[in-house]
């Protein structure tokens, strides 16, 4: 989805609040979340797709103005109360006050057909597609063109992964792009790799 | 289903307090979980280990390529772990010529085995959305200010993939014991936003 977490390259945010002594937690409760939802994968209640994706699901101005454990705490209870191990109602009783959600979820899909395996050096075209459910393409490599620089091992496809949809899994291409043909004039000079499933990718014409 | 007799959002203590408390009504015991985990953070998921990976790169030309070529395998080596799904690391090296920096726009993935759990910065919005775009203008406002001429890759960790940042060992530091050398690497070193 082209959801309010897809931040890469987006401009008006201001300087990161930079410490070399920088904490992860600040408050206990943030630990507490961070291990539970570990659990909760752990036992099986949900995967790691499903998480990310319940993250993404958050309404957007909730999830701008979340810390990032208050997204992980949103995601968790979201996928408890989805997989009906809770009921909401159960949670804000407990809480005694609003406990609020992501929103539901649209649907995935399973691999592309078609696709193509790829060699070091090869250029590389990123598809099209625009995706409801979760999905690992960032949008600001959508139809840009790029070299295969590494291959991974296979794994599961998130796209399907998120969603409970049967796929095979499928490895990963660190592509890389040049920042200023994704951003033409409108960016620092670099190269900027991304991971890229296989369904995500076609031959670059020639 | 939602409760109109709530007008008050509650807490973030309480709303974790909640879900804990629910959890454990169904047996599934997330206190001792808690504890395991704090634990863990604590005393195994350390930027040392990854700083004794680097230091071992840095004195052992052959470990260095065999890092360079199949992370996953190096790391085992030096007897640390990486969880299941991370099933692949890559070093990233850097040189004179080329500097690395890794990120996770889409959300805040790291190798948090070696590296650490990843600082609050790396999670947030400003970070995510800046250094895949803004990279050198970032890197200098956080304190790293590269050579023009230095190439700069950035790495958007997009899938279970991990990576980690091998730092150019500082010149000064020749005959030095890989203890030595470990206690220079910082966890910022392995994520590319600072030098050694």
């Amino acid at each position: 989805m082209d959801g309010m977490h897809d931040l890469g390259g987006k401009q008006g945010f201001g300087r990161v609040l930079y410490s070399n002594r920088a904490q992860v937690f600040h408050a206990p409760w943030e630990q507490r979340v961070n291990a539970m939802y570990g659990l909760a994968v752990k036992l099986g209640l949900f995967n790691m797709d499903e998480y990310r994706h319940a993250i993404e699901r958050m309404e957007p101005r909730h999830y701008l103005a979340a810390s990032y454990y208050e997204r992980t705490l949103t995601s968790l209870a979201t996928l408890c109360v989805e997989k009906t191990l809770l009921s909401h109602d159960e949670l804000e009783q407990r809480a005694q006050g609003r406990f609020p959600l992501a929103l539901p979820s649209a649907a995935g899909r399973s691999n592309l057909a078609a696709r193509q395996t790829f060699s070091p050096g090869q250029r590389v075209q990123v598809r099209t597609d625009l995706v409801p459910g979760h999905v690992r393409m960032p949008a600001y490599v959508r139809g840009k063109q790029g070299v295969v620089v590494g291959e991974s091992p296979a794994y599961p496809f998130p796209d399907a992964h998120a969603h409970g949809v049967q796929a095979v899994d499928e490895p990963t291409y660190d592509v890389r792009f040049d920042a200023l043909h994704l951003w033409p004039d409108s960016a620092d000079a670099a190269f900027v790799h991304v991971g890229l499933f296989q369904s995500y990718l076609q031959a670059a014409p020639a | 289903m939602h409760s109109p007799s709530l007008p008050v959002s509650a807490s973030l203590e309480q709303r974790t307090a909640a879900i804990e408390a629910a959890l454990d009504a169904r047996g599934f015991k997330p206190a001792d979980f808690i504890a395991e985990q704090a634990q863990m953070i604590e005393q195994q998921w350390l930027p040392e280990n990854g700083a004794r990976l680097v230091a071992k790169a840095w004195s052992d030309s052959a470990f260095r390529q065999r890092l360079l070529s199949n992370g996953r395998a190096a790391v085992a080596e030096l007897g640390l772990a990486m969880p299941p799904h991370h099933r692949h690391l890559v070093a990233l090296e850097n040189t004179p010529a080329v500097h690395n920096v890794i990120c996770c726009t889409l959300c805040s993935c790291t190798a948090f085995t070696i590296i650490g759990l990843p600082p609050d910065w790396y999670k947030e919005l400003e970070y995510r959305a800046r250094v895949v775009r803004e990279s050198r203008t970032l890197l200098k406002e956080m304190g790293l200010e590269l050579a023009p001429e230095t190439e700069i890759r950035v790495w958007d960790t997009t899938a279970d993939t991990r990576y980690i940042v091998l730092p150019e060992r500082p010149p000064h530091t020749s005959g030095w014991s890989e203890p030595q050398l470990a206690a220079l690497v910082s966890r910022d070193g392995m994520i590319g936003v600072a030098r050694l």
